[in-house]
């Protein structure tokens, strides 16, 4: 069990490996969850009962958490709109033999 | 996570029952929405997993900021997060060191040395990284320990869990365990490691959103910083707001450390041990997708963390100004009640529901990270190699989601244990965290040393490992030697290990058979493997994205820190 198998074998399936070619971008689902968050608590800020700002020392947090989730779903979004991830060649079905 | 001594307050075992949280329908909503992203993180991710690499190692292809993120998100598990607040409540700004001393240069330093030999020679974890440098015994030895402790760690978290989601949303501890442990095993043996690396960046970001608040109103509810150390400086003395006032040698502090051990015990021994050696965080850095990128995983965790300690610690002093008692008999609250009490005081619905998600999220992660390195190790480096050997890969990935489930469940009655015997769980915990420290003597010198023979590894291991413990066990609980706290106990034990652990492996080395030259080749400083040398990728040439310039930024940066908490 040298060094030359793992590294021969990590290699290998490297070349297999489907992860690069068909993982879904992890930008969309950040900037969607942030975005739906995002309207959620802005609303929640936006309706606030004299009760809620009271609780949160007159700040009406909901409002601005609300706000700054939308900007980072938007900017996730954004991002994944001008930089969309160039797509990796499809690896071939079959091992090519050694 | 592992929650090394220096990290872990005791899981939080007792909230105080009056923290219920007035959540409503709106909370839940959100709520219910993260478990559902979750479990479709899971489902779209199973398409990826095609090899064995593939679901251990997401295929060595994703981008350094986002295995960056999962890096510091692995670490930021509720139980850190309630443990450092509690910390700050009760030692104060001392709570800095855990950050700037405690991890950054450990991070920086896994980066820039240790990385190109982890990646370069394209193991998939740390135990085959032992493997290749010495003998079976120091590897199996590190996987069976390993293993081990990661189920165990994993069955920790989710009681911690259950114990915080009972005291603050009224659920039945075993609902929670059952609810808890059921997401984790459908999304990690759904989609491997690529989703439990998502799911870790994203809660990266949900952290955020539930802290950020937390911060901002008990800083505003208690007068400001400035209003905040004044309160402090005269119910606790000026220390307690200083980084390094009364640890000189010789002095009494609660924390029961003077700045040698702080620097030796903390800063070198214990945080090294557990950032460079600990598979749960360096497995993230494997998953990168280049040198250039696994290098710079630890380098872009850095940044975050050293900023991360101010939304742990100013919740964690504030919480000491707004209930002077806390953690005293004057008081039902602990100290790992610090952010429940505030959430439950400052939030209204809609923020409660993020900070409620947040803190769910975090002890998913905390566990999901354990599942996830654990099934690689068992599957890879115990299964593959000593009992079902050279069978086709899509057995190994069949098996590797068995496991999963099999470590979920060991995990759920590991939990189940935990809730009748929690002393012994936390003694347990305290004794595998030792095995960090000697594990990273024998990777130091297994990478500088090429003499370090073939067995030396196996009882540098061994000898470090029952140091720390007889240390600890004996010279320490038995009252042989007098140190005033448990944490001042940890650093001194982690020392010698340390000390042991090189000793023994310098002697053994004196006496046994070096490793043969050409077996060594990107496994020792100087030595290059072929992995090594292939070129950078396009745009990895960017200034901003050389490894040196990042690490040495972040050294500065949390030098620079300690300036304002100095004087």
């Amino acid at each position: 069990m040298s060094e030359h198998n793992v590294h021969r074998e990590v290699t290998e399936l490297e070349s297999k490996s489907a992860t690069a070619a068909r993982l879904f971008d992890v930008r969309r689902i950040i900037g969607g969850l942030f975005v739906v968050y995002g309207v959620i608590v802005t609303l929640a800020g936006i309706t606030a009962s004299d009760a809620d700002l009271d609780k949160a020392e007159g700040v009406n947090i909901n409002l601005w958490t609300g706000l700054g989730m939308l900007a980072l779903g938007v900017f996730f979004l954004g991002w994944l709109w001008l930089r969309p991830l160039k797509q990796a060649p499809v690896p071939p079905e079959e091992p090519t033999v050694e | 996570m592992r929650i090394p001594p220096y990290l872990a307050e005791q899981p939080p075992t007792s909230l105080a029952a009056e923290l219920r949280l007035p959540t409503n329908w709106l909370d839940y909503t959100i709520l219910a929405i993260y478990f559902v992203v979750v479990l479709g993180i899971g489902f779209a991710a199973r398409r990826s997993v095609k090899t064995s690499l593939d679901f251990f190692l997401s295929g060595r292809s994703l981008p350094a900021w986002v295995t960056g993120l999962a890096f510091v998100s692995a670490n930021l598990a509720a139980t850190e997060i309630l443990g450092m607040a509690a910390n700050s409540a009760q030692y104060g700004a001392y709570t800095v060191h855990w950050y700037w001393v405690g991890a950054i240069p450990a991070m920086v330093f896994l980066g820039l040395v240790m990385m190109p030999f982890y990646y370069g020679s394209k193991v998939r974890s740390v135990p085959e990284f032992l493997l290749l440098r010495f003998d079976k015994g120091a590897h199996l030895l590190s996987s069976a320990l390993f293993a081990f402790a990661a189920v165990l760690i994993a069955g920790v978290n989710l009681y911690a869990l259950a114990i915080v989601v009972e005291a603050l949303l009224g659920w039945p501890q075993w609902v929670a365990i059952v609810v808890a442990g059921f997401f984790v095993l459908a999304y990690i043996t759904l989609g491997g490691l690529s989703s439990a690396i998502y799911n870790e960046v994203l809660q990266f970001f949900v952290i955020l959103a539930a802290l950020i608040p937390i911060t901002v109103l008990s800083l505003k509810k208690v007068g400001g910083w400035d209003g905040l150390t004044d309160s402090l400086t005269k119910a606790h003395g000026a220390d307690f707001v200083t980084a390094w006032g009364g640890t000189g040698i010789g002095d009494a502090n609660p924390l029961g450390a003077n700045w040698l051990t702080i620097v030796l015990g903390l800063g070198f021994v214990l945080s090294f041990g557990y950032w460079t050696t600990n598979f749960a965080e360096v497995q993230r850095a494997l998953s990168a997708k280049n040198l250039s990128a696994a290098q710079r995983t630890p380098l872009i965790a850095a940044f975050p963390k050293i900023f991360i300690v101010f939304l742990v610690m100013i919740p964690g002093l504030a919480a000491a100004v707004l209930v002077p008692k806390i953690g005293t008999s004057g008081s039902d609250l602990q100290y790992n009640d610090a952010i429940p009490y505030l959430m439950e005081q400052l939030l209204p619905n809609g923020v409660l529901g993020i900070a409620v998600t947040g803190l769910l999220a975090a002890f998913m992660a905390g566990m999901a990270a354990n599942i996830s390195s654990f099934n690689t190790v068992f599957t890879s480096d115990i299964w593959a190699k000593y009992v079902v050997r050279d069978r086709e890969d899509e057995y190994y990935v069949r098996f590797g989601r068995l496991i999963t489930a099999i470590g979920v469940l060991a995990s759920i009655g590991t939990a189940f244990l935990a809730s009748s015997f929690s002393n012994i769980m936390s003694y347990l915990q305290t004794l595998f965290s030792f095995f960090n420290v000697p594990m990273f003597v024998v990777f130091i010198i297994g990478m500088f040393w090429r003499r370090a023979s073939m067995k030396s590894g196996f009882w540098g291991l061994l000898a470090g490992t029952t140091a720390a413990m007889i240390n600890y066990f004996v010279l320490y609980k038995q009252g042989i030697v007098d140190i005033p706290s448990d944490q001042g106990a940890n650093f001194v034990s982690a020392i010698a290990g340390f000390v042991a652990g090189a000793v023994v492996m310098v002697a053994v080395s004196l006496f046994t058979a070096p490793k043969p030259e050409e077996a060594l080749q990107g496994l020792v400083y100087g030595t290059r493997s072929p992995g090594m040398a292939e070129p950078p990728a396009e745009g990895d040439d960017a200034w901003y994205r050389k490894p040196a310039l990042l690490g040495w930024g972040a050294v500065i940066l949390a030098a620079a820190c300690y300036v304002p908490f100095s004087f």
